[in-house]
């Protein structure tokens, strides 16, 4: 939809086509480009699977939205007369209120919960008091801008500032010690609210002494839903995230098609204390005394088991060929699994390097990963290595699935069993955030 | 409980959307170039290509250019110059 506008503002008349599901969400897109009437057509979903012959029947059938014969909507597009409309396009402000008109506290909660401003849980309403004490969480000036947000790459940036970020934290019931976590979650520029068809999620580490000074729990229960800091943090990210990005309205603004318990809460600290490694905020440029927050994409896949015990590779290069390529995985283990490791050798960096070796895939399966042929295929075709030399492996080649640097392994748990989960964690550029700049 | 509340709203700040036209249209496909853009997508190279034979059958006139970003979800400025260079129109698909 993007490249058709841009097309279209570069003076070429264009046309994009979508599957119908998509019908709500190409107008909205098209409307906050100021072009609400580009042109579109539509054909049924899916496309996935479906043969030459069923995509041609697409073709010559009818677009399931106008109800007209489906070519005759591609050419008339691109040849029928613009319209005063067209010639025009479309330019507004949408505006925010600071404040919203005054109502009843069950006014509030309706009011909030049919705007889609909440997760549907019950919210903390975020009266001037409870925003005001928040801001006290930060040194910062409410009205600095923290960072823009958006639901996709072809939707347009929202803008939000520290007084936003509060009004969020408040709602998801956070403390205002909390806020500076907070606060850095949002400037990373990573939406936790995400509108891929896939459903991926996205949650954060907490490393550096911020951990203990408010609270958060690395011990028995860490992942949750065992301690009000680390879940009113993750949710607080993910309020904030669809509010201040323009929304996460299921059809309009997201689209995945399973959700995702993870856009519910998701954020941990690491147990520094009882692992035997550096944290993971080490590996990306901070020291041991600094607070930072990294925030990955991901969720979707799930791998888990006990150990390391006696074929502790076999199993692990089961799982690994169970992940999705391209999506990397976080290795997420107790500090007993840690120690277990130590003890036969490895520290963190080797065992991360071992699972980069280990994790392989037969082309012939590699190269039907949908992951693969959207994303690696284009530059596997354009000579982007290694993947064009992946192109022409023997279809039973064993072919790597991720680079040390995509991998990364957190230490957290209550040495209650010898547990780990490999899951997926893809760090995104820069995502590493310092905690203290914020606070 | 009775008493009236003021509150904040949530939400961001969204940008000012400036209006904008859509570019003139052909009298008629019948010798222009049209660019069939794959998008990448699933299975969207397969739709691509029976677009392709749709117009070769039924719009034989029309000059057809296959061409594809460099990968999914990323604006490609080079694949679009070439388009806006060679192109009278051009065709997306499949998906967003």
């Amino acid at each position: 939809m993007g490249l058709a506008l841009a097309l279209e503002n570069a003076g070429v008349p264009a046309i994009a086509i979508h599957t119908h599901v998509f019908a709500r969400l190409a107008k909205s897109v098209a409307m906050a480009n100021g072009m609400p009437t580009a042109r579109q057509a539509f054909v049924p979903q899916p496309l996935v699977d479906k043969s030459a012959a069923d995509l041609r029947a697409y073709i010559e059938g009818v677009d399931p939205v106008s109800k007209r014969p489906f070519m005759q909507e591609v050419i008339e597009a691109l040849t029928a007369p613009l319209s005063a409309a067209d010639l025009k396009g479309m330019g507004f402000e949408r505006s925010t209120p600071r404040l919203l008109p005054p109502d009843s506290e069950d006014n509030l909660h309706r009011m909030f919960m049919e705007n889609n401003w909440t997760d549907f849980l019950p919210i903390v309403l975020p009266t001037e008091e409870r925003v005001e004490a928040m801001l006290k969480g930060t040194s910062q000036p409410r009205d600095k801008i923290v960072g823009r947000l958006r639901p996709t790459d072809f939707r347009e940036d929202w803008e939000f500032d520290v007084e936003k970020v509060a009004v969020n934290a408040v709602m998801a019931g956070a403390k205002p010690e909390y806020l500076p976590v907070i606060l850095a979650m949002a400037s990373s520029g990573l939406t936790a609210r995400s509108s891929s068809t896939t459903s991926f999620a996205a949650f954060g580490v907490v490393n550096g002494p911020i951990r203990n000074e408010i609270g958060m729990n690395s011990g028995i229960g860490a992942m949750g839903p065992y301690n009000h800091a680390n879940m009113t943090i993750g949710r607080a990210w993910n309020l904030l995230s669809q509010n201040l990005q323009g929304g996460s309205t299921p059809g309009e603004t997201y689209m995945g098609t399973l959700g995702n318990y993870f856009a519910i809460s998701g954020c941990f600290a690491e147990n520094e204390e009882s692992s035997p490694w550096e944290p993971l905020h080490m590996r990306y440029g901070f020291k041991r005394e600094e607070s930072a927050v990294t925030v990955f994409r991901g969720g979707r896949y799930m791998q888990s088991g006990f150990g390391p015990r006696e074929d502790w590779e076999d199993k692990l290069r089961r799982c690994f060929a169970a992940c999705e390529a391209r999506q990397s995985p976080l290795f997420v283990m107790d500090p007993i699994v840690a120690r277990l490791y130590e003890e036969k050798g490895f520290n963190k960096q080797k065992l991360i390097e071992w699972c980069a070796e280990n994790a392989r895939l037969p082309a012939k399966e590699y190269w039907n990963e949908m992951w693969v042929q959207t994303l690696i295929h284009p530059k596997a075709v354009a000579g982007v290595e290694p993947y064009a030399s992946y192109l022409k492996a023997a279809p039973d080649e064993m072919l790597k699935l991720y680079e040390p640097a995509e991998i990364n392994i957190v230490v957290t748990g209550g040495e209650t069993q010898g547990a780990w989960r490999i899951f997926e964690g893809v760090r995104m550029k820069d995502c590493t955030v310092s905690i203290d700049k914020w606070r | 409980m009775t008493g009236m509340l003021t509150v904040h709203d949530p939400r961001g700040y969204p940008p000012v959307v400036q209006g904008k036209r859509l570019a003139q249209r052909l009298e008629s496909l019948n010798g222009k170039t049209v660019y069939l853009v794959d998008c990448l997508f699933d299975n969207s190279a397969v739709f691509m290509a029976q677009m392709r034979e749709w117009f070769a059958q039924n719009l034989p006139q029309v000059k057809l250019k296959d061409i594809q970003p460099r990968e999914s979800w990323v604006d490609d400025p080079d694949m679009r110059a070439k388009v806006v260079a060679g192109g009278d129109a051009a065709i997306l698909g499949v998906g967003l």
